[in-house]
């Protein structure tokens, strides 16, 4: 019914390539005619996204190329200067600094998150009441983690004798603040990372799901433990998720901005121990306003997380399993 | 009566073993639960302690109860209202749903059901944004839109909204429309649908749970966002609600921190909502997000 106005619009060719398609829909049987209006229609349903990427993605990042070779403050011309920028980068200690803090995060909070992920997704796979309470409750984390508020209560649980100071005392460790040592921002940055796991762990779980339980019983029958079970069974058939939550996650950590921003309140400090790179990017760019010196920043993460990102997929073939129809 | 004792037995036990299993479980969930919750429990309650009675202080319960923390978190900063900023908050948040859905689906609809030229190579264009970090772009963005005499408005953050650039959208829309059987799209198409008709009529009505689940994550990042505002919002009548906390922080002295608190649960709250009415479309989006890939 609510499809005749359309069929009196345009009744007699739309019989026609019905009638054509209906037989072979995905390619083939089709005119002409029927590709050059789909061609249209194609580019027609999909403009909103080639707006977005040619405005708003892929022309700010030839400007930013071009402007990360140029000296540039918004209120004066960029004047070219080379390779000057990328120079001064590598001679400039806080770049250093920021490099160093955000690769520690990536390399120590990625694997910590992902094996508590991992963990807390294989405790619930087993089929137990109370299952999905469990899981959104975990995930929830996740969802707010990021927030400003979330920021602020870390702030203030793991200020000097605050309540993580407290609790370390209950467990038997010295008194010690977080917040304003230099050498425990860096932890306390992860356990915040590391409360967030319940993004990858649902993955996991759903992954989890998909092995089927015969090999499982094949395996056990073969006399392997649960430990044996877990390294040759569930690590393998696991392993496109595990792949899939790793880029995520590695992409994400070097990306992390406003946690560290509202802690430190707004400085990086103490000692710059918590300047991570996007963070120094924004001083670079919005406060300082040396947007081309920001703009090589953004070039130079961009080619470190491309060529991890490289270097993910090629050793993936080494250790991530694809079952038959999946790829 | 022996015959039935004998077979007892090993039934008995399998259940025994069952149910020490069962605790088991539950003693390590509910372990990472108290983990995981305490932060939270922590922020809710210290809301409603007096403000020196909040750092340093590990029990949930408050000694004394106060109202105190809201009055002050509610009396607005700088001569702006706390419903300013719920306001704006709620504007670039909603406007980012109807931007995101508007756009992610007619682009997911072109990805999934329309061949033409392009359309791999946009394809894989699209996944690899979803790789790309979001800073490379955004000292060029601001360039453009300051030059525009966009800043201090909303458009910046709005405009990107309504132009697909969040992949995770379209790819989560692209997933859903995968799963639709084509033989939809025929039977529209014999009875006179171009693809406009087989879009709106027949396939948007359809993708109602991806719909959901993109507005729900949609209206939440928007509501987070800390960086976008920071850099386009500068004029305090303009700041959505993580701006004004952020302000609040720097303003208030260091130690009122039970207003701190207020703040932070009342910012939460609409996301908490949303958690707790829509938690399965949540987590079940995120579920399939990892399989499919």
């Amino acid at each position: 019914m609510t499809v005749s106005a359309a069929t009196a619009e345009r009744s007699g060719p739309a019989g026609v390539r019905g009638t054509a398609t209906s037989s072979s829909p995905a390619r083939g049987g089709a005119g002409p005619r029927r590709n050059r209006a789909d061609t249209k229609a194609g580019y027609a349903f999909l403009s909103p996204w080639l707006l977005g990427f040619g405005l708003l993605t892929a022309g700010p990042m030839l400007m930013s190329l071009y402007l990360a070779f140029t000296d540039y403050n918004l209120f004066r011309a960029p004047t070219f200067v080379g390779l000057d920028n990328f120079a001064a980068l590598f001679a400039d200690a806080r770049f250093l600094k920021s490099a160093q803090v955000t690769a520690i995060y990536v390399v120590v909070g990625v694997p910590v998150k992902l094996a508590a992920a991992l963990a807390v997704a294989v405790l619930l796979n087993a089929r137990h009441r109370g299952q999905g309470a469990y899981r959104s409750m975990f995930y929830a984390p996740s969802l707010i983690g990021a927030s400003v508020s979330v920021a602020i209560v870390w702030r203030a649980m793991f200020i000097d004798d605050g309540v993580a100071d407290r609790i370390q005392q209950l467990l038997g460790f010295p008194a010690g603040g977080w917040v304003g040592d230099p050498g425990m921002t860096m932890p306390m940055m992860i356990l915040l990372a590391v409360w967030q796991f319940g993004a990858p762990m649902v993955i996991f779980l759903a992954g989890l799901k998909q092995i089927p339980a015969e090999l499982h019983e094949a395996a056990a029958v073969d006399g392997a433990g649960p430990v044996r079970r877990f390294v040759s069974v569930t690590i393998p058939m696991l392993s496109p998720v595990l792949f899939f939550n790793l880029l995520l996650e590695t992409i994400g950590a070097f990306q992390v901005f406003s946690s560290a921003f509202i802690i430190s309140g707004g400085t990086g400090g103490p000692a710059d121990s918590t300047l991570f790179y996007t963070f120094y990017l924004y001083i670079k760019g919005f406060t300082e306003f040396r947007m081309g010196y920001a703009s090589a920043m953004a070039w130079v993460l961009v080619i470190v997380v491309g060529v991890i990102t490289a270097v993910l997929f090629r050793t993936s073939r080494a250790w991530v399993h694809y079952t038959g129809d999946v790829r | 009566m022996t015959t039935a004792t004998v077979t007892s037995t090993p039934a008995r036990q399998a259940r025994q073993r069952r149910r020490t299993r069962s605790v088991g479980f539950h003693v390590l969930a509910v372990v990472v639960a108290v983990v995981i919750l305490y932060p939270g429990a922590w922020m809710v309650m210290s809301s409603f302690k007096p403000s020196g009675e909040i750092v340093g202080n590990v029990n949930l319960w408050p000694e004394t109860w106060t109202l105190d923390n809201y009055v002050s978190a509610l009396s607005g900063i700088g001569g702006v209202s706390f419903w300013t900023f719920v306001l704006n908050s709620l504007i670039l948040a909603v406007g980012s749903v109807v931007g995101v859905v508007l756009s992610a689906s007619v682009s997911a609809y072109a990805f999934a059901r329309i061949s033409f030229p392009g359309r791999g190579v946009f394809f894989a264009i699209m996944i690899g944004t979803m790789l790309l970090p979001f800073h490379v772009v955004i000292i060029p963005q601001y360039i453009l839109f300051n030059s525009m005499g966009m800043v201090n408005t909303f458009l910046p953050l709005l405009a990107p909204k309504f132009l697909a650039t969040e992949a995770f959208f379209v790819f989560l829309m692209v997933q859903f429309l995968r799963g639709l059987p084509r033989e939809l799209d025929e039977a529209a198409r014999i009875d006179g649908c171009g693809h406009w008709g087989i879009f709106r009529r027949v396939l948007l009505p359809l993708m109602r749970p991806a719909v959901i689940t993109s507005s729900i994550f949609a209206f939440i990042w928007s509501w987070n966002d800390f960086l976008g505002p920071l850099l386009y919002l500068k004029r305090p009548d303009t700041y959505p609600l993580p701006i004004a906390l952020r302000l609040y922080v720097d303003q208030t002295s260091v130690s009122d921190y039970g207003a701190q608190m207020a703040m932070a649960v009342l910012a939460l709250v609409p996301v908490l909502l949303f958690f707790v009415v829509f938690q399965r479309y949540l987590v079940d989006g995120v579920a399939t997000q990892g399989l499919k890939g």
